[in-house]
């Protein structure tokens, strides 16, 4: 067998989804969207961008596209780290973090992640401790994400954690806030019915 | 002019220290700022990836406590993880742009009893000092001041970005001018607001870790002996992984990366316990430290 | 508010014609029934209705029945006045009836290109049709008045585009006045050192220009001048411009530069950032703009000079000029001109990079603008036509920046079209000068004009790299050895698609072009429009790309939009043919909208004189009234709008016939 590898990429328009890009410019900040001159400030200026398989400038443009599935498939979107670079040097004032966290909230939604990702899980777990507790409780909602991608690190970043104890920086006891739970609560539920009736029917 | 101070989550936490320090400084100055009460999380940039309106309501709470603490007198929120304070400019500013958002999120609080006008003014700590405090009170108490300090300010991005309101968004130096205020050599660099890695130091290693490492490596190259830092999440991510990334990146980072406030407590004589001075993975040998 | 009701004339026969437009009217607005319906209005004679009543047959139609039914007024229910008020007024002329008897409804761009519902729009054709049936009740034969034109212009501006301009009208015959800023005519095109895409050295091509301005016998080359005030209309400006003082007597200076050498003012820090040379070098307060300065006369600094400013100097200056021709007395002098056309051409100025402080402008040494390498090139700027660092040194690697200031929302969104070019431009003369390795960073290639591809084509063979990708930052942060002591410009290369990092010595910014600093004074002076952007607004962007709203003033060059040398000359040349167009016809046809004062209502209470934009009103001290200048009259509108008697009134436009129509509209809609 001879031992060049090769591989076919071509993609047909009818896997193209041109709503995506239609739903992305409709969520807040991702107005600008189709002004896009593809210049690649945003890229040249993120200081990630090298990690990333698609830079923003791809994204944005395989996003106005309809390429849905690499984009949700991209590290792109996880390797964001909300700097706010991009679109602050964006030439045509693109909401590019903006962009990439409708896009964020696209791929949990449809829990289109990869294995294990900390990130998702994270921001759920983060949630999760802000709905109990008001807080967001740092060292009890990391253990917890740890614990469902990478149990192991548990073990390898024990030493970080008793030195930040030893130091008072970080407790396993819970914090709370000092009140108004209760309404905490309220207004989320409250946020949720109110989005379901301002949905059309 | 009331002011209410929004600790966040991490200053209760992980950057005790720098409550610590500024509540030392303001009570130095004899500038009162008592704590939100009933004050929730902010929702940082975690909850945004998955519900952006929710995330944005938990903000907005904060918003709407203030106001009611302060009746009709204006109220400035001050917030100094960079953090919170992005959030909560953000979600004042979405509120009025985003007719859904508004809407959505008025009516929310409505229903929970809460009441909203968005006429806070959310500050950073370091614009209450230099423009509502000013540098010249704050010179009068220095009696120790910082000689031999060689500080690379640290702004971090949240600050100046998107929202630059009242320091530069390229070049700030509100914290270089209070710094050296207190007798310190802040030192020329450029990577003041280039990313730290954020959050990624914990869930993507190589990519969060070797951001921060370029800031301690060209901070010292520049010739500083100290950092000084204005967020939780940046001071943790400089200093706490210094270890992992010697090791990392084959080159020794031994610096100490404290919160300009400690710096500030210290000129004005404050004890070290007191500033939080001794939650430090890296000791500031002395305010003159010279590494 | 007094209003004096007076009764309509009785032999009225008013004929209404109510067009189809094609279907352009007739499929939303029933055109048959409106006609019926203007039958019946009260002094409507005839009414008809026609497929096109602009056409001939239509104008016939009309012309037949003034001749033969006696109609005496004439209402036209059809499309805008802008399009066809003049054709049916002429036709009406031409017919023997007063053009003014003549009035037009407005029942396409206002009605059926608008409305959506046929019943509505036709109900709403019907009450236009009776509003102008009423007002015509109130039309006065008024005349056109004819004026004649003044056959001097006036070009305000000495750059490549006034330059030409004022020649071609000089050659003409016409008699020009060609004032300038600047000590010196040339403008930017003096400072570039070649022309893209020929290669052509600028100076070449423009000093013979320079010189055939200074030489005509037609053209009065007012340079170190500056319009002050523009009064009158057009065919008809009063001019005043401001000839500021030299200090130095223009007919005895020959340009010798004796006085240069000998100004005490030797050391470089106090002498001043030389204008021409973009700072790149200092000059003395007594200077020669440059080499081939038209006129090749020196110019006294009066913010430099120690004798101006402090009245204490040794005056070498003096001592040293063999033909007496300094002379600290001079003043500015003020010259009222009459003029028929004015063209405008004041060019433009370049983006200030500083604006930009990622790029490092101003805090990085090495990094220069476009303007300053052309004078880094040129053979009589700053370093000899030697294009090195600020250390002396030839850089070895370039990068050169495209889209500094231009197509960015923060600075200015539009596209500054000669960049591109220019950028290349600079690309290619790097090389040649310096065998430095060249990279170009742009965004999109815009090489799009006569030979501009090609040139294009000539670069790239040449070997400069080309990456695509805008620029975010230039940077002295050296992430390896070799990048230590470099500028760094970081780079997605989008084409290749990876991220990159290039080290360079130089840097250059290819800046765009803006409106000049005081362009909204200059508008305010002439009383033309901007657009958003700031530069000067022509009439229509494709048809009237030369004129501007204001009549008798024109625009040529940059002033109106970034543009090269090629389409600039070309503009100067349409701007000179309208403005010839205008003083070789002689006269100007004044439309008869001006105002006038009804003597007896006046109180004489002067809220109206102030209130004047065109100064057209004075007060009679004798009678205690105001009277209104025919000839200055714009016919605003103000005064009338601002008289609290009523006396003022405006022709075409009077209080009857404006309360007529709105009568008729409201009783019929």
């Amino acid at each position: 067998m001879s031992g060049l590898k090769i591989s076919r990429r071509i993609r047909y328009q009818e896997e193209l989804d041109l709503d995506f890009g239609k739903e992305v410019a409709a969520a807040p900040g991702g107005e600008d969207l189709y002004k896009c001159i593809q210049c690649g400030t945003c890229s040249s200026t993120c200081p990630v961008s090298v990690y990333m398989d698609q830079t923003p400038r791809r994204i944005i443009a395989m996003t106005r596209a309809g390429f849905k599935d690499d984009v949700l498939a991209s590290n792109t979107i996880w390797l964001c780290s909300s700097c706010y670079s991009c679109s602050v040097e964006c030439p045509k004032s693109l909401r590019i973090t903006d962009i990439m966290y409708a896009l964020k909230q696209k791929a949990i939604a449809e829990k289109v992640y990869p294995k294990n990702l900390p990130i998702p899980v994270l921001a759920k777990e983060f949630f999760r401790s802000v709905m109990k507790t008001g807080r967001s409780n740092e060292g009890r909602t990391v253990a917890r994400v740890w614990l469902k991608t990478n149990p192991m690190k548990i073990l390898t970043q024990a030493g970080l954690g008793l030195k930040l104890m030893r130091r008072g920086r970080m407790s396993m006891k819970t914090e709370r806030m000092s009140s108004g739970h209760d309404q905490m609560r309220r207004l989320l539920d409250a946020v949720e019915a109110a989005r379901a009736s301002r949905r059309p029917h | 002019m009331k002011y209410l101070y929004y600790p966040g989550c991490s200053l209760k936490g992980s950057s005790r220290g720098y409550e610590e320090s500024i509540l030392a400084v303001f009570g130095r100055l004899q500038f009162p700022m008592e704590e939100l009460d009933g004050w929730n999380c902010c929702g940082a940039t975690a909850y945004m990836a998955v519900d952006e309106v929710k995330a944005l309501a938990l903000a907005a709470r904060n918003l709407a406590l203030a106001e009611d603490s302060a009746g009709s007198e204006p109220v400035s929120l001050v917030a100094p993880c960079n953090s919170c304070y992005l959030v909560l400019s953000k979600v004042q500013r979405y509120m009025q742009e985003f007719d859904e958002i508004g809407r959505t999120i008025s009516q929310a609080m409505r229903q929970a009893g809460l009441r909203y006008r968005g006429d806070v003014h959310v500050r950073h700590p370091l614009d209450v000092l230099i423009n509502d405090i000013g540098i010249d009170a704050i010179r009068q108490q220095v009696v120790e001041p910082l000689k031999g300090s060689k500080v690379a300010c640290y702004y971090g991005c949240q600050m100046v970005r998107p929202y630059a309101t009242f320091d530069d968004q390229y070049n700030p130096t509100t914290m270089d001018d209070l710094l050296a205020a207190m007798g310190a050599e802040p030192v020329p660099w450029p990577l003041k607001t280039r990313c730290c890695g954020g959050s990624l130091t914990g869930t993507i290693e190589k990519a969060g870790l070797r951001l921060s490492y370029i800031l301690l490596r060209e901070a010292k190259e520049r010739g500083a002996n100290v950092i000084a830092t204005c967020c939780p999440l940046c001071q943790f991510n400089l200093e706490c992984y210094q270890r992992q990334m010697s090791a990392m990146f084959g080159s020794e980072v031994d610096i100490p990366v404290v919160y300009f406030s400690q710096l500030i407590g210290k000129a004005m004589g404050i004890d070290d316990r007191a500033l939080g001075l001794n939650r430090l993975f890296v000791p500031l040998k002395s305010a003159s430290a010279a590494v | 508010m007094i209003m004096q009701k007076k009764a309509p004339p009785e032999d009225l026969r008013i004929g209404v014609y109510v067009c189809h437009c094609g279907a352009n009217i007739a499929s939303k607005v029933n055109v048959e029934s409106t006609r019926d319906f203007a039958q019946k209005l009260p002094g409507v004679a005839v009414a008809r209705d026609y497929k096109f009543a602009c056409s001939d047959p239509g104008q016939e139609l009309i012309q037949n029945d003034i001749r033969e039914l006696g109609i005496n007024r004439v209402v036209v229910a059809s499309c805008s006045p802008q399009l066809h008020e003049k054709t049916f007024r002429k036709a009406c002329a031409d017919a023997g009836l007063s053009p003014f008897y003549c009035q037009m409804a407005n029942i396409r761009e206002h009605v059926s290109w608008v409305t959506s519902d046929p019943v509505l729009a036709t109900r709403k054709a019907k009450a236009l049709v009776a509003a102008a049936v009423r007002r015509l009740a109130w039309a006065k034969a008024l005349e056109t008045k004819r004026v004649d034109v003044h056959p001097d212009v006036l070009v305000v501006g000495g750059g490549i585009a006034g330059i030409h301009a004022a020649l071609l009208l000089a050659n003409a015959g016409k008699k020009v006045f060609l004032v300038e800023r600047e000590p010196t005519i040339g403008g930017h095109m003096a400072q570039f050192d070649k022309t893209f895409p020929t290669m052509d050295c600028a100076a070449c091509i423009l000093t013979p220009k320079m010189s055939d301005v200074k030489n005509h016998p037609n053209i009065h080359m007012w340079t170190y001048s500056e319009v002050e005030e523009v009064a009158g209309f057009t065919g008809n400006f009063k001019v005043t411009v401001r000839r500021k003082a030299r200090y130095v007597k223009e007919k005895l200076c020959v340009g010798c530069n004796d006085c240069v050498e000998a100004c005490v003012l030797k050391k470089d820090k106090v002498q001043v950032p030389d204008e021409f040379n973009v700072g790149l070098s200092r000059r003395k307060a007594v200077y020669m703009p440059f080499p081939q300065a038209t006129p090749a006369c020196v110019v006294i600094d009066p913010e430099q000079c120690l004798q101006l400013m402090k009245g204490k100097c040794a005056q070498t200056c003096v001592e040293a000029c063999e033909r007496a021709a300094i002379d600290f007395d001079q003043t500015d002098e003020l010259i009222e001109i009459d003029v028929g056309a004015i063209i405008i051409a004041t060019g433009y100025k370049v983006f200030d990079a500083r604006r930009i402080p990622q790029y490092g402008y101003g805090r990085f040494t090495n990094v220069y603008t476009t303007l300053e390498i052309e004078r880094l090139v040129n053979a009589s700027g700053p370093t000899g036509g030697e294009l090195i660092l600020r250390d002396g040194t030839l850089p070895k690697v370039v990068g050169v920046v495209h889209c500094v200031g231009s197509r960015d929302r923060r600075f200015n969104p539009y596209c500054s079209n000669v960049c591109c070019m220019g950028a290349l431009k600079m690309a290619h003369l790097i090389k040649e000068r310096t065998g430095a390795e060249v990279f170009n960073f742009y965004v999109d290639m815009r090489t799009a004009f006569k030979g501009y591809e090609e040139f294009y084509d000539q670069i790239l063979s040449e070997g400069v790299q080309f990456v695509r990708g805008r620029v975010a930052e230039v940077t002295d942060w050296a992430m390896t050895e070799e990048e230590k002591g470099k500028l760094i410009i970081r780079v997605e290369d989008t084409l290749v698609g990876v991220a990159r990092r290039i080290p360079v010595d130089m840097v250059v910014l290819a800046v765009g072009l803006e409106p000049q600093a005081d362009a909204p004074e200059i508008q305010r002076c002439f009383n033309i429009s901007c657009s958003n952007e700031g530069f000067f607004l022509e009439r229509h962007p494709k048809l009237g790309p030369v004129s501007t709203f204001t009549d008798g003033i024109f625009l040529a060059g940059a002033c109106q939009g970034p543009k090269d040398i090629p389409e600039t000359v070309a503009q100067a040349g349409a701007a000179a043919a309208e403005a010839l167009s205008l003083v070789d016809r002689g006269f100007v046809e004044i439309e008869p909208n001006t105002a006038w004062i009804d003597e007896d209502v006046c109180s004489g209470c002067k809220t109206c004189i102030p209130l004047c934009p065109f100064k057209a009103i004075k007060r009679d001290e004798e009678r205690g009234i105001a009277v209104i200048n025919e000839a200055l009259c714009k016919g605003c509108g103000t005064c009338v709008a601002a008289c609290p008697s009523g006396a003022a009134q405006q022709n075409l436009f009077t209080d009857e016939q404006i309360y007529e129509e709105i009568e008729g509209v409201l009783s019929y809609a």
